[in-house]
């Protein structure tokens, strides 16, 4: 606009252009944010998508480990952990906790014996409102090393092209000690007789703000008694619910929690390289579970065991699992909170059994 | 109207500069969580959360320093109803900064969320865990999300419109930077 004599529309149009160029660049760089322009980005809705079975998803229920119990009892702290993390969980005292026995299945009328990896999720609280949830399975280690790699193996399970598994374990060779722990490990017929672990290596801060990364498994106190999966699926397709429920009432059940500390150079990203034997454990107090729970009446339900939620004290590692479990269970939560119609609510607790 | 104030208060101007980084920040952030799974997801949600709060106090604080100050008249010369336009636009945003960070803490305290600000830092849930309420807490700040920036760019377009097309002043008082309130001649 040198020319101060030049009619005012067209300055107007300049400055028109300018102001929708403008807008433009910002409606297209919160698309970019947004991931419009990234088909690649994998999102929390595409993880949860994929772990639907082909028959569709369990609405009302979680996404993965559908099918599950609740429990309430207590974390009965002995002081040692202080060590290890500035965590009010470790100070020795007993604080409360809900949680949930459950099975590695989309599927939440899965019967027992046709899923092999069994979890738990776990929520302490201190008096000062300090959280921590936590959800462990009782494989020793995780399948795949990689998110991208744990969405790949989703999806070769539900190709139909029949080399795809084929391809995936060629691909990802950490998949084989896995499918040897499905052969050899022994099944149990009860939640009570089985190790939870961390599987992803958090870290620790202790008083003096040393850091130490950290793998933690609840081991169980209660005698294992291995049982064929055979010998299992004759007991019935809801045997553990209804042993666990029996097994309480009678006497509460103890796991012991253990923290073990990575030596320098263990790997703390990859949670399919489980650490060498040999390592420091530390034995931090005992979950103590007295009272069992029908999910649909127990305060399980209500609750989303993401591991990401961690009192101060603790707080993720360079390990990429737990921010993706807690963006994809964030989105499962959204899903199944809205499906609450679905939900069996109405269905008599009684029969045991469900539809 | 000889006299009249021109401008917003010295304070006024530094809260709705420093509440538009805030609140575009937010709104970034905000898109870009939740289409992600890599790690950068932990930070930020922690940021999301930490921030949101901060642009509630800062929202609150905002409007009792407008109910104190008022605003500088539009011009005189501005038709009806786009002087309609910007005191419902207005209004609308103060709605939202406010309402936004209320509504995700009431929907994490329907989703039994621990709120987490920083380390140690938590604020008291303000609902009981329901999910027809997380739903509904849900679908409205996802939705007001996208209407806040929505709202946010038509602001910008109006402001640039007054700085560029009408000049008229309306742009300068609040992006002015010298100092304080000034006295002009009337229209």
């Amino acid at each position: 606009m040198t020319d101060p004599s030049a009619p005012p529309p067209r300055y107007g149009l300049g400055s028109l252009l300018l102001i929708a160029a403008i807008l433009a660049a910002g409606v297209g760089s919160f698309a970019y944010a947004a991931g419009w322009f990234s088909p690649d980005r994998l999102t929390p809705t595409e993880i949860i998508d994929a772990l639907a079975p082909a028959s569709g998803p369990s609405l009302g229920h979680r996404r993965n480990h559908a099918k599950g119990i609740c429990f309430t009892g207590a974390f009965d702290s002995n002081g040692n952990g202080e060590e290890i993390s500035r965590t009010v969980v470790f100070r020795r005292g007993q604080y409360p906790v809900l949680g949930r026995f459950n099975l590695g299945t989309a599927d939440a009328n899965a019967p027992d014996a046709t899923v092999r990896v069994r979890g738990m999720g776990l929520q302490i609280t201190t008096p000062d409102g300090a959280m921590w949830r936590a959800a462990m399975i009782d494989l020793p280690f995780f399948p795949v090393a990689t998110v991208e790699a744990f969405y790949e193996l989703l999806q070769a399970g539900q190709s139909k092209e029949p080399d795809a598994m084929k391809t995936f374990v060629a691909a990802h060779p950490e998949f084989a000690t896995f499918g040897g722990w499905a052969k050899s490990a022994p099944w149990t017929a009860s939640y009570a007789e089985e190790p939870y672990n961390s599987l992803d290596a958090f870290i620790f801060v202790d008083k003096s703000g040393t850091e130490h990364a950290v793998r933690w498994s609840f081991l169980p106190q209660a005698q294992v008694v291995p049982i064929t999966a055979e010998a299992l699926a004759k007991l019935g397709p809801n045997h553990l619910e209804q042993e666990i429920t029996e097994r309480v009432a009678k006497s509460p059940q103890r796991w012991t929690l253990t923290l073990t500390l990575a030596d320098p150079g263990d790997p703390t990203a990859d949670p399919s390289k489980a650490w060498p034997d040999g390592r420091r454990t530390v034995q931090a107090g005992t979950l103590v579970v007295d009272k069992i729970e029908t999910e649909r009446d127990g305060p399980c339900r209500d609750i989303n065991f993401d591991p990401t939620i961690l009192p101060d004290g603790i707080h993720v590692s360079d390990d990429p699992f737990p921010a993706a479990r807690s963006a994809a269970y964030a989105r499962s939560y959204d899903l199944r909170t809205s499906e609450v119609k679905d939900y069996p609510y109405q269905q008599s607790a009684a029969t045991g059994t469900r539809p | 109207m000889i006299g009249r104030e021109r401008n917003f208060t010295v304070s006024q101007r530094i809260l709705h500069w420093l509440m538009a980084i805030c609140i575009l920040t937010m709104l970034f952030i905000g898109v870009g969580m939740v289409s992600t799974i890599a790690p950068k997801y932990l930070p930020l949600l922690a940021t999301h959360k930490a921030l949101g709060i901060v642009i509630l106090v800062l929202a609150l604080l905002r409007l009792g320093v407008r109910v104190r100050s008022g605003a500088p008249p539009l011009p005189a010369s501005l038709p009806e109803p786009m002087k309609l336009a910007a005191q419902l636009s207005h209004w609308a945003l103060y709605a939202l900064m406010i309402g936004m960070p209320l509504i995700g803490w009431a929907m994490l305290s329907a989703g039994a969320y621990p709120v987490v600000l920083y380390g140690d830092i938590r604020l008291p849930p303000i609902l009981p865990q329901n999910d027809t309420l997380h739903t509904l807490l849900w679908n409205a700040h996802f939705y007001l999300a996208f209407a806040f920036f929505a709202l946010i760019l038509l602001h910008l377009a109006a402001a640039l419109f007054h700085a560029l097309i009408r000049r008229d002043g309306v742009f300068e008082s609040m992006a002015a930077v010298h100092h304080g309130t000034e006295l002009v001649p009337g229209e």
